[in-house]
């Protein structure tokens, strides 16, 4: 697969982890990135809250480059996505508009490109199945709630890839990593990142909200795909914990760190040791129980085996000595076996009756007897019941 | 007390706004779905659904002049949750940028918003530090958020020095162009 890239600012700023494990990932998962020459920044948030056209013309200019090239563009970062889609949305939707942004930014646009978030790559067009090929080290034990912040998903119109509400694509893949994804109800709700320069007491707030329900639903860790969200979350985790004079001390993974990490890359290839809140003792505590999980497993798999290989290795020679002593034991004691193989005496009476009368049907049951006495009660009881209504007839 | 009629002059610029938004303000039923799901609204002088209301009643001024616009994260949740349609995210976007010409904003996100323009403007890439210091020393806070800037620079996640494109013109030319079409 191949895609051009607009990694953004962030991955190559305060989301430099997100930047190196993506490269990883890529290269992981066979994509071959071809980053889009000369990209500039798409304005974010600041942009469409100071000037409309220029928050068009922004991201324009990176599309008009990535039309170029041909082929759809992934754009890791949340806010990067949001703006491209938004522009990307415009330019396909309003003629008018089409040609004053193509105007400004003096290039042509068509509208052909199409802007790709990472989760819908990983989760959309590779999918699980190959990315479970992937993994060799299992985060078998880990205890994660998936992030997905507010501009992957929303608004529906632009994105569209996964609910607004309850989106999955993150939560399958990590589940496709051996993790478990749990569910909570912050999802989807904002961390408030775009007003912790401006209005930290308002941003910390929001920020504590999301960490204590991801906390109360008895989550280990947070995964994200935003880096925005992933900074505050993990910088700014201080800061939020202030507000509720609380300790989380909850470690913030990238979907792609942790993508890299179970496909066996190293940690520091995916800038591990460069988070906030130290991220490399609970992945100690999480390898310690994936072997532990493993080993379980293996176990009961040992143990499921064994039991299948003594039923397969009986001697065949042995097995017919067994059912031809039954056999004359039915012979020789026809009533007494009838009460071996039903407690109720009416019953046991007519089974007697059937077994003297019909040799076939005592041979079954003296096999049975030996390979599986529950089986043979069974058909005994299947015998007389059949007797009976043959009988009423 | 004296009730007068929302003057046409609001009335007019109500409906640029919404022009400007691509939302119809008399859509709302004022159910209150967006304030309820607001992550923010907790902070709002005015929750969303008053700003919107406001808007219905031709009381724009107070819609201008209230912190929630400045307060609005632009997280979206009220527009994708309004049953009615209304595009609130857009119409705060509206309001911010006609409260910005007329030179009504709180100061500290329009200071930030601008430090962050002017880094694009001059780079063509944003440039973390520059627009810390730069918001720093506009809204007279010297040395906030300075205890992160040590420890980012050990992860590398900041650098002293901006990124800069090659074509640095380019971005210049459509901020101007840009401005002349009737932007800031």
């Amino acid at each position: 697969m191949k895609l051009a890239y607009y990694p953004g600012c962030s991955l190559e700023g305060s989301g430099i982890e997100y930047g190196m494990s993506m490269e990883r990932t890529a290269e992981i998962l066979g994509i071959e990135l071809i980053e889009l020459d000369d990209w500039n920044c798409c304005g974010a948030t600041s942009g469409h809250s100071t000037d409309k056209l220029l928050s068009l013309a922004l991201p324009a200019r990176n599309l008009a480059i990535a039309e170029e090239i041909g082929l759809p563009m992934l754009a890791p970062c949340a806010a990067c996505y949001s703006r491209h889609r938004a522009t990307e949305h415009t330019v396909k939707h309003d003629e008018k508009m089409r040609e004053t942004i193509a105007h400004v930014i003096d290039k042509d646009i068509k509208g052909t490109s199409e802007t790709l978030s990472i989760l819908d790559v990983l989760a959309n067009h590779i999918g699980v199945d190959k990315i479970a090929e992937k993994v060799t080290k299992p985060l078998l034990g880990m205890k994660a709630v998936c992030y997905y912040g507010c501009l992957l998903v929303r608004p529906e119109e632009y994105t569209g890839f996964d609910d607004p509400e309850d989106p999955q694509t993150m939560d399958v893949v990590l589940k496709a990593l051996g993790a478990e994804a749990l569910d909570w109800a912050y999802k989807t709700e904002c961390c408030g990142a775009s007003l912790l320069t401006s209005r930290p007491e308002v941003g910390n707030t929001m920020l504590y909200e999301v960490l204590r329900n991801a906390r109360e639903v008895g989550a280990e860790c947070i995964v994200t795909a935003c880096p925005l969200c992933g900074m505050n979350l993990d910088m700014r985790q201080g800061a939020a914990e202030k507000v509720g004079n609380t300790k989380f001390g909850l470690p913030v993974y990238y979907i792609t760190e942790l993508l890299a990490l179970a496909a066996g890359e190293s940690r520091q290839a995916v800038g591990i040791d460069r988070h906030f809140v130290e991220a490399g003792s609970y992945l100690d505590d999480v390898e310690k129980r994936a072997a532990e999980i493993k080993a379980e497993l293996e176990a009961k798999a040992q143990a499921k085996e064994a039991a299948a290989s003594v039923e397969k290795d009986i001697d065949p020679e042995a097995r017919q000595k067994k059912v031809d002593a039954m056999i004359k034991a039915f012979e020789k004691n026809p009533d007494k076996m009838a009460k071996r193989l039903i407690d109720d005496e009416e019953r046991a009476a007519v089974l007697l009756e059937i077994i003297s009368g019909d040799s076939k049907k005592a041979v079954r049951l003296a096999e049975l007897m030996v390979d599986n006495s529950e089986k043979a009660s069974k058909a005994a009881d299947a015998f007389v019941t059949a007797e009976l209504k043959k009988r009423d007839k | 007390m004296k009730l007068i009629p929302a003057c046409a002059e609001d009335k007019d610029l109500i409906s640029r706004l919404e022009a400007d938004a691509g939302t119809n303000v008399n859509l709302c039923y004022q159910c209150g779905k967006c304030s309820a799901g607001c992550p923010a609204a907790f902070a709002m002088d005015y929750p969303p659904r008053q700003i919107i209301r406001l808007l219905q009643l031709g009381m724009v001024k107070p819609a201008l002049q209230a912190e929630s616009i400045w307060i609005c994260a632009t997280c979206e949740t009220c527009s994708t949750r309004c049953p009615r349609g209304v595009d609130i995210a857009s119409l705060m976007d509206a309001l911010r940028r006609e409260a910005l010409r007329q030179g009504q904003t709180d100061k500290k996100v329009a200071a930030f918003n601008q430090a962050f323009l002017s880094c694009v403007k001059l780079f063509g890439r944003t440039y973390e530090a520059g627009i810390l210091l730069q918001h720093n020393l506009k809204t007279g806070q010297p040395f906030k958020d300075a205890q992160y800037g040590l420890p980012m620079m050990k992860r590398g996640k900041v650098s002293v020095l901006p990124t800069r494109i090659n074509n640095r013109d380019e971005i210049k030319k459509i901020f101007e162009r840009a401005q002349e079409l009737g932007g800031e």
